[in-house]
């Protein structure tokens, strides 16, 4: 008798395990799977950003995801002829995968802010800077989140 | 939300023209997600500021989007080039369509 509650218990524990692993397989692909792709892409208008010149300052661990400071900088002249004019954010992470874009113009003076954003868990942030000559370039950093911001 | 009032700092006010000029400002404001659920299991309204602009002599210098991933109580740091003097305007624009507004003023010599 006790043993056949324990092949029970252990068939419906086993049973259990796998459904939460199926789960987990089909929750995994669509948490790297938001929109971030899809924002850069649209943001690009379908090219390839080039490596370099944005530089994405955020901490290598973040303790608490509800506000982990983010600097990005773009190396720019930022005259009239050469400057950067937007710049995108996106987390991969995120149940959504825009984070802030910052426009900027010559009269910035230097393509350069910083602010404090939300992550939910460990992820990719990546951002993309798009010059006046509609040349892009990006850089992303992988930040670990101990605790997970977006509440729930 | 009329009565927030922002807090903002400039690295300095008297500047040559062509000085950059740091602006930090923060303003209170929950930020809220729309992902989040109340107690009763109900979705919590999405309620953010979504953009923010800064005008100085009503030119505009700099400006951004914010998605809900930018956290509560957003903070904003960024610089711009003084040209001549006049109000630095703070524009933070919320869902409700009501505008959160701070100013500063520079002097360029």
């Amino acid at each position: 008798m006790e043993f056949t509650i324990n092949r029970r218990r252990a068939l419906a524990i086993a049973a259990a395990g796998a459904a939460a692993a199926s789960l987990g397989m089909r929750v995994d692909p669509a948490g790297a799977a938001n929109d971030t792709e899809k924002l850069i892409r649209k943001f690009t208008g379908g090219k390839s950003p080039a490596e370099g010149r944005v530089s994405l300052d955020l901490p290598e661990i973040a303790e608490n995801g509800n506000t982990v400071p983010m600097t990005v900088s773009v190396e720019s002249p930022m005259t009239a002829e050469a400057h950067v004019t937007d710049v995108l954010v996106v987390a991969d992470g995120n149940p959504r995968g825009g984070v802030v874009t910052f426009h900027f113009s010559p009269a910035s003076g230097v393509a350069e802010a910083n602010t404090r954003i939300r992550l939910a868990t460990t992820q990719r942030v990546t951002a993309v800077a798009k010059m006046n000559d509609g040349s892009f370039f990006a850089a992303s950093k992988e930040v670990k989140v101990t605790i997970g911001g977006c509440g729930g | 939300m009329a009565d927030v009032k922002p807090r903002i700092k400039l690295d300095r006010k008297q500047v040559k023209k062509g000085d950059l000029v740091e602006v930090k400002a923060l303003v209170s404001h929950v930020m809220e997600t729309g992902q989040r659920k109340d107690s009763a299991g109900n979705l919590v309204p999405r309620k953010i500021l979504n953009k923010f602009v800064c005008t100085v002599g009503g030119k505009e210098v700099f400006s951004a989007d914010f998605e809900p991933a930018v956290s509560a109580n957003p903070y904003i740091q960024f610089k711009f080039r003084a040209q001549e003097s006049g109000p630095v305007v703070l524009t933070w624009i919320d869902d409700d369509g009501s505008n959160i507004v701070g100013q500063e003023s520079i002097t360029v010599s």
